[in-house]
């Protein structure tokens, strides 16, 4: 995702800057956003102004969808502390987390031709376990007494690895339906 | 004393006046208009009573017959009758051969885009058919409601994509209307059933046609509608009904070989039969080839269940997964609209009640229910409901990408995105020198681009030849409250720049909608010179109230004395000139008023975020210290 330059998401929504969000607080200040700013408020408005509103409506949405979700909202934190999670190539990731994906993956690719839905629930109820810990980690490496920044970016590159096999697995119920 | 004022119809100045705007559900097989009058929507009806109109369009060289005459026409001319015009829109002949359309009109060839139908007013676009179904509707409108419309609110599927949105309004402006918005009909369906006077929910539009079904998912929260999700399957409907049935009587009656003519009769009695038993239980047949009675029997609902029911159950599947897609379960479902004529069976009401474990609504007439919906939003969108809190959330159906390296397409904004929304994306040259880049923009879902859908081709041209991958190129993609695409790129080192309103490739041009216009037989009459000039005198006259309203309300606190004086200016000039017949003159005042304007306006959008955020506590953003 890129962001235009000096504009700021959480500035935008007149939040601090931590990772900690109240998700119904966010979404009424989306809302209140919206319902001020949104093209259909501005029918009959210069079409200068009409512009200005499509524009200020996406960026809001651009906005929104990086706050409120929990992967996203960790690595705009980062990159507003100028560190770039992109980068695959730089951090080491822990290898028994790695043989954990291998295996995951493996056990995926098993049920590929004959999905089973009870096995299915079972990985993914596991996977969104597994990010719950990481969104708790990440709590306290943002926002704790000791910042760490290295660490947060760790968390993060194994929340998006598990991120990715839930989407293999919703992609494996979808065939069920 | 009191000045009085003359003012054409349609171009109001009194701000509080009622404009006069529609809801136009402009369908496959019949078309509707709606108003509000008296606080009340409500579909208008032709002078002969009827409220629908059949989307036929016959073409002869005595002129075009649009509705029920051309209807009554199509198996007599069949080649000059267009009917369901709908399914061309924003389609090559390409695309229909692929779409195994089985059409009946013979189309020009020479023309690898758009698909002229050949007829014998001459070669004839989709886009002038459904123009003409418009004209038709508008005329009516006016003629009803007595004034000139100030605009309409036209209503699409959910999942048409962005050539088939931009051949809608392509369509529109041949009718000479102004479109404030194209609208999902599943989201214009909901307006109509009031739920947004509702405080809270979830919400399932179950719309069955002819042709298609499309299931959507919104959430209503504090006046804000959302659409979480849309799925469905737009080769199924009550057609598939009416062959399931016809296939019965076929066997039943022992036939075998039918010409064309003959299953035509078996359709007919199959549809009759199946719009009959939505009210009794029992149906007597009669299958007549000609004036030769073929087969005698019957058809109970029983039967007509146990023909359809495959059919129905495939329209369950989309329901769960869009139910997946939002995120939500059966039982989080507050209350499910049905939609389209099909909802009429019986049993497609008693099978969707059984899935979601509630009676649907089916209040509302479920052919008028979209245009009913699409009027209430045209009213406010007119500015006839100021108070109105209520704001639409829509998404955009499919992927938006570009063509990269190797014939793949990167996504650039993902499916089910709420509009309006813009992402950009970072490129580079990859050659020394390079000073030229070509885009190549694409709609859908896969990962090659020859199963997307090519939209446009553009290139930036003039960038200052750099070593490979020196080269900044930002493309922007932005899509607007009408689901429409813009593309924008930009060489960031120099600032090179091009830009390109994504008209389909094969889509009409901006020149070729101008000669339609001139030639259009509603304009022979009038000067096309005084047309402009009326169009840039009511632009004019739109920009002096909408600038006098922003100075009224932030004028004194977001403006010094010189700007204030500027603007007065101008705003003078446009007045002293909008009035006059001098386009050029009229233009110049606008573009500058425009000009003194900018930073007025820009402020007031900043301004708008402290506003709009009045009710909530305020904290500042503050960069962490690294620990």
């Amino acid at each position: 995702m890129q962001a235009d330059p000096g504009k700021n998401y959480f500035e935008l929504f007149g939040l601090p800057g931590t990772y900690t969000i109240n998700r119904s607080d966010l979404t009424a200040r989306y809302q209140d956003l919206q319902r001020h700013f949104h093209p259909d408020k501005f029918s009959s408005s210069s079409d200068q102004e009409r512009r200005l509103s499509v524009q200020m409506t996406a960026l809001i949405n651009e906005a929104y969808q990086a706050l409120k979700d929990p992967i996203a909202r960790g690595q705009y934190i980062l990159s507003l502390a100028g560190s770039n999670t992109d980068t695959e190539t730089d951090t080491a990731m822990e290898p028994a987390f790695l043989l954990e994906q291998m295996e995951l993956r493996e056990k995926l690719e098993a049920l590929n031709d004959n999905p089973d839905a009870q096995r299915l629930t079972a990985m993914a109820e596991s996977a969104s376990e597994k990010m719950e810990i990481r969104v708790t980690q990440l709590h306290d490496l943002l926002d704790g007494h000791e910042r760490n920044l290295e660490q947060a970016r760790n968390v993060l590159r194994e929340m998006q690895f598990i991120d990715k096999l839930q989407r293999e697995i919703e992609s494996l119920e979808d065939q069920l339906l | 004393m009191a000045l009085l004022q003359i003012s054409e119809p349609g171009q109001s100045t009194v701000p509080h006046e009622h404009r006069l705007a529609v809801g136009i559900d402009l369908g496959t097989t019949n078309s509707l208009v709606a108003s509000v009058r008296s606080g009340l929507a409500e579909t208008l009806p032709a002078a002969a009573g009827r409220h629908r109109l059949p989307s036929v369009v016959q073409y002869s060289q005595q002129g075009v017959v649009v509705g029920i005459e051309a209807a009554a026409n199509i198996h007599l001319d069949p080649l000059n009758t267009v009917a369901s015009v709908k399914r061309l829109m924003g389609r090559t002949a390409n695309d229909l051969n692929r779409l195994g359309e089985h059409l009946p009109y013979e189309f020009d060839e020479t023309h690898a885009g758009v698909p002229r139908i050949k007829t014998v007013a001459g070669d004839i676009t989709p886009v002038e058919v459904s123009g003409e179904i418009l004209k038709v509707l508008r005329s009516r409108a006016e003629e009803t409601l007595g004034g000139e419309l100030a605009g309409a609110v036209i209503t699409v599927p959910a999942y048409f994509d962005d050539a088939q949105r931009q051949a809608t309004q392509d369509a529109a402006k041949l009718a000479d209307i102004k479109v404030f918005r194209l609208l999902n009909e599943p989201t214009a369906a909901a307006l109509a059933y009031g739920l947004d006077k509702k405080a809270e929910g979830v919400f399932v539009i179950y719309d069955l046609g002819g042709g298609t079904f499309d299931v959507s998912i919104l959430k209503l929260n504090r006046g804000v509608f959302e659409v979480m999700a849309t799925a469905g399957n737009s080769a199924l409907g009550g057609d598939d009904m009416d062959h399931a049935v016809a296939d019965w009587i076929v066997a039943q009656a022992g036939l075998e070989k039918l010409d064309r003519k003959q299953w035509r009769s078996v359709l007919r009695l199959a549809r009759t039969a199946k719009e009959e038993l939505t009210e009794k239980d029992s149906v007597p047949l009669r299958l007549t080839f000609g004036e030769t009675l073929v087969w005698e029997g019957a058809l109970d609902l029983a039967r007509l269940n146990a023909l359809i029911e495959a059919l129905i159950n495939k329209t369950l599947l989309p329901c769960k997964r869009a139910i997946r897609d939002a995120g939500v379960s059966v039982a989080d479902i507050d209350g499910v609209v049905m939609v389209g004529g099909s909802t009429r069976v019986r049993y497609v009401r008693e099978k969707v009640e059984d899935y979601f474990q509630q009676t649907p609504l089916t209040d509302i007439d479920p052919d008028r229910v979209v245009a009913i919906g699409a009027a209430l939003q045209a009213d406010v969108l007119a500015g006839n409901k100021s108070d109105h809190e209520m704001l639409l959330l829509d998404v955009n159906p499919l992927s938006l990408g570009l063509e990269i390296m190797g014939g793949m397409v990167e996504k650039i904004i993902p499916r089910n995105s709420t509009i309006p929304v813009s992402r950009a994306q970072e490129f580079t040259t990859y050659k020394n020198g390079q000073t030229a880049l070509a885009v190549h923009v694409l709609q859908g879902e896969r990962e090659l681009v020859q199963d997307c859908r090519s939209l446009a081709r553009f290139e930036l041209k003039g960038i200052p030849p750099m070593a490979a991958g020196a080269a900044r190129i930002r493309v922007t993609f932005q899509v607007d409250a009408d689901g429409l695409l813009s593309v924008s790129a930009r060489e960031t080192t120099s600032g090179v720049e091009a830009q390109v309103e994504v008209k389909p490739a094969y889509g009409l041009s901006e020149n070729e909608i101008e000669q339609m216009l001139r030639d259009s037989i509603s304009h022979a009459s009038e000067d096309v010179q005084a047309r402009a000039l009326r169009e840039q005198q009511v632009d004019g006259r739109r920009l002096l109230e909408a600038v006098q309203s922003a100075l009224a309300a932030d004028g004194e606190t977001l403006l010094d004395k010189t700007e204030r004086a500027e603007i007065n200016t101008c705003m003078q000039q446009l007045k002293t000139v909008h009035q006059q017949s001098n386009i050029d003159d009229i233009k110049h005042a606008i573009k500058q008023l425009n000009a003194a304007t900018q930073n007025f306006a820009a402020r007031r959008m900043d301004a708008g975020v402290r506003q709009a955020l009045a009710g909530h506590a305020i904290r500042e953003f503050s960069e962490k210290e690294e620990g």
